[in-house]
């Protein structure tokens, strides 16, 4: 957010005759170049005016004509009659007065925040033949349930101290500028308060704060109570783009308008707060809320045959004594028979603590018995879960819950209380995890979810930025447990040891014994081989699903440790994060009849491709990381980056990786904007005009080679532009870690985009200083470079610095994803000698380890 | 194409001369003193001072082109000599060769005209700036880079080629020093050498001059603008540095100092010394700021507007150096 980026939009008067006299309304006018583009109309909140829509203004397509008045009393309008109190009513009618004096092409698309918002939604339910469709930011139309009036506004509305808050000083104006969230420059703030500077000014001010309806006697209570009634009866189209920040209306108003409209859809801006239309960049959003509303209505995948319920196999073996779940790091084993009665009991307590079907269910459980038990009992419910990766951290975890918005939050006593205490979930049922295990009556009948209902929300920890909920569907996470099971041929003769949180809870869905080892979950590396070898012969295990991290560890304790208990493995699968191939060289020694198999896919849609260690072996090396052939049922295809015509990359090509599976995930939770971004209607069809859902845009850069696999070369977000055209970091990686003594390597770009210049970190076995790399090393690097890249079609990919750092910042989870992004910030600062202005900080390279 | 070339004495411009009478141009030469480059005696060869107009008359008389590269460089000296020479010199040649009816005139600037002490980071040849005070040399090539550039017209089509940090085989000012100083083990690091700096293999920029030359017709779209040239590849300075060193067969092993230090004796040095010593001070605050802070450019525009491309990579350049050494070790 910088002063440069706030440039004041051009401003006219016009002058509305009325039978109260004639009315001066102050407005921003932007001519459109498309005249058969929709009208934007976009009604500032209280205590700011037009220029909240500047932002909107400069960056929006330049197709649409945008009107953005000053209320009367605001900003620079002027009212016939400057002294008269102009309540909720009189403003919906006075914009009615301005947009009849317009005469704008209709039906316009309404863009309304704070205030603006509600008169937006009166003006619409007035006028629902004069609407297209609804923009709506950090607004409200009803206090919502589980909520009480926003403190602040009551405040501001109290007969004495509002006075003085609201009128007689600039409190409240300055006040609304400096609330929480992504911050305003100094010019923006000055700007937004430029109108108010004198009591007469701040009539307008005072009057929208006196017009918020408290008490059900108040003069605008009844109209805007009738407008919340009413406004479920529009048909148009409604985007709520939202700061989760705002004290005033947060997360709770966001919610009451999704229940209210027909055709609504909610986008939460992380990081903003109140008034996000300025804070944050809305303009694509906004241009795309009305290109969706333009293009026919996303189609619904719909599956031959009806799934098979998540819970069956449980149903299926409800009787049988042989081990469901032995949990070796909390010491607990359940049969079967015991593990389907653990279920039924806690459905019986949650069914007493009103937990229903749609209702959402945030996971506080550590992974256990326990856990596993209550996923199940709600899935069986048609509850939703809401799981979060404990890898998040505390803010993570928090972050996720709170977006969620659950209803009910099941944990330990401990959990509970963080929870109570930092907010996570205000006005949510609390439910003691110990409570559910005591006995109870039998459960109620419930109806079984279908397919389509909602499952589950997962948060993973991404590399970077907040963490996205990812919704399933019940047939959804049916369909991946049958692309599991098809994959690696799994059969009730199975059983697996699960050192891989999220696979713990396949076990009985697959309907197969499962084992937890004893470890720290949230570490992987804290998994030894005894720990391992302990779980595997407990239940004769015969599948391990471990992460690359906590394979290393295996491989490094595993000296002492009975071999024997690895015998019984066919297969062993690890994912989560690129594997070494030395990791599965030394895995396949350990376990010698094991196939060692590396699935590839994200929280979003796993499996999408698969190879085993013998496979990968065969294809030799390559561009990028060969994560074998998209799995049966998978359909993957990969498109240029940023193409002229959309099209389909030629066998080779290097390009972003598209996938299609049944049991891909349903979207993002509350992103609907993110959401649009990652779904297409087919792999043509992606970006602004794209509807339907059957696409994935995996964010990952990749070919397809002649024999069908596919090579994995890095993140969209992490090519590096050069002269010479795009360049994807992997395969210039995997060249500079053949060199002696590079441990792990990180190619990020520095410059301008599309004159970047390539620039290697290196994580060395034996020299941890920071700098230049030694002149054999930069030599050799720059060789193998040069050599991995001979036959690109732009030459060689040449490379202005080798730079050697103490270690590469990685994720928490894994401790192998690099954060190429930090390292590419890092290095900006590094090579443009930053030491002259900050010293020291180029010693900064190390996070994570 | 009979083409002036000024200051052949330096190593670029005799390159520059030498590469045109080896593609068949007719070259005219003036400077001081006579000019030693292969070919040299096939070229008219002008003795005389660019600060006096006739001198200047009878070396432009005739010539279609004129690649105007004399200039006093360095620290010692008067404003009087740099102003003199440097802007008063320019003037009498684009006067001459208006007057004479010269069509091509590529003036030879450098990159400190616009440099202000900041990191450029894939930067634009921006306008020259006239600082009030500073150093005398990127003053005065301001104030010479601002009429050259002024006097572009239908008629005389003017161009300014800023090479950046040019090295190679028998260059005095860069290698020759740096090589010298590591000899000694006097060799100092500004800073820790990380900053990512543009430099130029000397062939690259003759043949970027010559390319320069031909695209530069009145009208075209190169004339009346500044151009920073370089080899497109930046390096941290310290991996220059040491190519060099590597090259010569000299130890690599500088003393690091500050940046803040570097900068703040470089100001000092850059007043006194002229008035305690003879010869070209060890740093100057210029310098210092070129090795502390990051300076590479944007060259697409330039090998687009010229129709040129460096053809010897840095790593080639290296090689070429070392060889060149090591023949000059046997001799």
């Amino acid at each position: 957010m910088t002063g440069d980026r706030f440039l004041l939009p051009e401003h006219r008067q016009i002058e509305v005759e009325t039978p109260s006299g004639i009315h001066s309304w102050n407005l921003i006018d932007r001519p459109g170049t498309d005249p058969e583009a929709p009208v934007l109309v976009c009604l500032h909140g209280n205590p700011t005016w037009s220029i909240v829509w500047s932002r909107l203004v400069s960056e929006l397509d330049p197709r649409y004509r945008v009107i953005a008045p000053d209320h009367l009393q605001m900003g620079w309008s002027k009212a016939a009659d400057p002294h008269t109190l102009r309540p909720y009513a009189q403003r919906v009618e006075d914009l009615t007065g301005l947009l009849d004096a317009l005469e704008l092409s209709e039906p316009v698309w309404l863009v309304g925040q704070d205030w603006g918002g509600a008169i937006a939604m009166g003006w619409a339910v007035a006028h629902p033949d004069r609407v297209a469709g609804m923009v709506l930011s950090n607004t409200g139309i009803a206090i919502p349930t589980r909520r009480t009036a926003p403190r602040l506004i009551r405040l501001a509305a109290s007969p004495l101290i509002g006075d003085l808050l609201t009128r007689r000083t600039g409190i409240f104006v300055a006040g609304a500028s400096r609330l929480p969230g992504l911050g305003l420059s100094r010019d923006q703030r000055r700007a937004l308060a430029a109108p108010y500077t004198s009591a007469a000014r701040r009539i307008g001010v005072a009057g929208f704060v006196a017009d918020v309806p408290f008490t059900g006697d108040h003069p605008s209570a009844a109209v805007i109570a009738e407008v919340a009634e009413r406004i479920s009866d529009l048909a148009i189209p409604v985007r709520l783009l939202w700061g989760p920040k705002d004290p005033v209306f947060d997360d709770s108003f966001a919610e009451d308008l999704r229940g209210r409209f027909r055709d609504v859809q909610l986008h939460r801006i992380s990081g903003a707060g109140h008034l996000a239309v300025l804070e944050a960049s809305i303009a694509d959003m906004v241009h795309e809320a009305i290109g969706e509303a333009a293009s026919p209505a996303r189609g619904q995948v719909i599956a031959d045959a009806p799934p098979v319920p998540l819970w069956s196999a449980i149903d299926a073996r409800a009787a049988d004594p042989t081990p469901a779940i032995c949990d070796l790091a909390g010491d607990e084993q359940v049969s079967f028979a015991e593990f389907a009665e653990r279920v039924r009991t806690v459905m019986a307590h949650l069914q007493a603590r009103r937990v229903a079907a749609g209702d959402r269910v945030a996971m506080l459980i550590p992974p256990g018995v326990d856990l596993i038990a209550v996923v199940y009992a709600c899935w069986r419910l048609g509850a939703v879960t809401v799981i979060a990766d404990r890898g998040l951290g505390l803010g993570g975890l928090g972050r996720a819950v709170r977006s969620a918005r659950v209803d009910h939050v099941v944990g330990p006593t401990k959990a509970l209380v963080a929870a109570k205490a930092l907010r996570w979930a205000p006005g949510a049922a609390q439910i003691a995890v110990e409570d559910l295990r005591r006995s109870a009556p039998p459960a109620k009948a419930a109806p079984n979810p279908q397919p389509g209902d909602l499952a589950a929300v997962l948060f993973t920890s991404g590399a970077t930025g907040p963490a996205k909920g990812v919704r399933y569907t019940h047939g959804q996470l049916s369909a991946q447990r049958d692309a599991l099971a098809a994959t690696y041929a799994i059969t009730e003769a199975d059983a697996f040891v699960a050192a891989f949180a999220p696979f713990a809870l396949y076990g009985p869905a697959l309907g197969i014994t499962t084992a937890l080892p004893d470890m720290d979950v949230t570490a992987p590396a804290t998994l030894t081989a005894a720990a391992l070898a302990a779980a595997c012969k407990k239940v004769s295990a015969s599948m391990v699903f471990a992460s690359p991290t906590a394979l290393a560890n295996v491989l490094a304790t595993a000296a002492d440790t009975d071999r024997s208990a690895f015998g019984n493995l066919r297969l062993v699968m690890s994912a989560g994060a690129p594997v070494p191939i030395t990791v599965l060289r030394e895995m396949a020694a350990l376990c010698p009849n094991a196939q060692l198999r590396t699935p590839y896919g994200m929280t979003e849609v796993l499996p999408v491709a698969d190879v085993d260690l013998v496979a990968r072996e065969g294809v030799g090396a390559g561009r990028g990381v060969c994560v074998g052939r998209p799995v049966p049922g998978c359909e993957v295809v990969v498109i240029p980056v940023a193409p002229a015509e959309p099209r389909i990359c030629a066998v080779g090509e290097t390009g972003e990786v598209l996938i299609s599976a049944a049991w891909m995930s349903d979207g993002y939770d509350r992103l609907w904007h993110t959401e649009r971004r990652a779904r297409g209607a087919s792999p043509l069809d992606f970006g602004p005009d794209g509807t339907g859902a059957r696409w994935h845009r995996s964010g990952d850069v990749g070919h397809l080679d002649a024999h069908g696999n596919l090579w994995i070369e890095g993140r969209v977000a992490h090519l590096i532009y050069t002269a010479q055209g795009p360049v994807t970091p992997v395969p210039l990686e995997i060249a500079a870690e053949t060199v002696a003594d590079v441990i792990r390597a990180a190619a990020v770009g520095v410059g301008p985009v599309g004159i970047a210049q390539v620039v290697v970190v290196l994580e060395s076995a034996t020299n941890t200083t920071q700098g230049a790399a030694p002149l054999e090393v930069r030599d050799a690097v720059r060789a193998a470079i040069a050599s991995a890249t001979a036959n690109y079609p732009d030459g060689p990919v040449s490379v202005a610095a080798v730079w050697n750092v103490a270690s590469l910042p990685v994720d928490i989870r894994h401790n192998a994803k690099i954060d190429r992004a930090a390292v590419s910030a890092q290095m900006e600062q590094v090579l443009s000698g930053a030491s002259l202005s900050r010293p020291g900080r180029s010693r900064r390279l190390v996070r994570g380890r | 194409m009979k083409v002036l070339v000024t200051g052949a004495r330096s190593a670029l411009m005799g390159q520059i001369a030498a590469a045109l009478i080896g593609r068949g141009d007719e070259v005219v030469c003036l400077q001081r003193g006579p000019a030693e480059f292969n070919g040299s005696d096939s070229a008219t060869q002008v003795l005389g001072d660019i600060r006096e107009m006739e001198t200047v008359r009878t070396a432009v008389t005739s010539c279609d082109a004129v690649i105007h590269g004399a200039a006093k460089v360095g620290v010692v000296g008067s404003w009087e000599d740099y102003r003199s020479i440097n802007v008063d010199g320019t003037t009498n040649l684009l006067t001459a060769a208006r007057d004479i009816g010269v069509s091509r005139f590529v003036h030879v600037s450098t990159p400190s005209v616009a440099h202000l002490g900041e990191a450029l980071v894939g930067g634009a040849a921006d306008p020259a700036v006239v600082r009030a005070e500073g150093a005398h040399y990127p003053r005065s090539k301001a104030m010479a880079e601002e009429l050259a550039l002024n006097a572009n017209s239908a008629e005389c089509a003017v161009m300014a080629v800023r090479p950046h940090l040019v090295w190679g085989p028998g260059d005095t000012q860069l290698v020759g020093r740096i090589v010298e100083r590591a000899r000694a083990g006097r060799l100092v690091m500004v800073g820790d050498g990380s900053a990512l700096v543009d430099s130029t293999y000397v062939d690259n920029a003759v043949s970027a001059h010559l390319a320069a030359l031909d695209a530069l017709v009145p009208g075209a779209r190169c004339a009346g603008r500044a151009y920073v040239i370089s080899n497109g590849e930046p390096r941290p300075v310290t991996e220059l540095i040491e190519g060099i060193c590597t090259a010569a067969q000299v130890p690599f092993s500088p003393r690091r100092v500050p940046v803040r230090v570097a900068t703040t004796i470089g100001s000092v040095v850059e007043k006194l010394w002229p008035r305690l010593r003879e010869g070209e001070p060890p740093i100057t605050r210029f310098v210092a700021e070129q090795l502390a802070t990051a300076h590479w450019f944007d060259q697409r525009e330039v090998q687009a507007d010229l129709n040129w491309r460096p053809e010897v990579s840095l790593a080639e350049g290296f090689e070429r150096l070392a060889q060149w050494f090591s023949r000059e070790a046997c001799r």
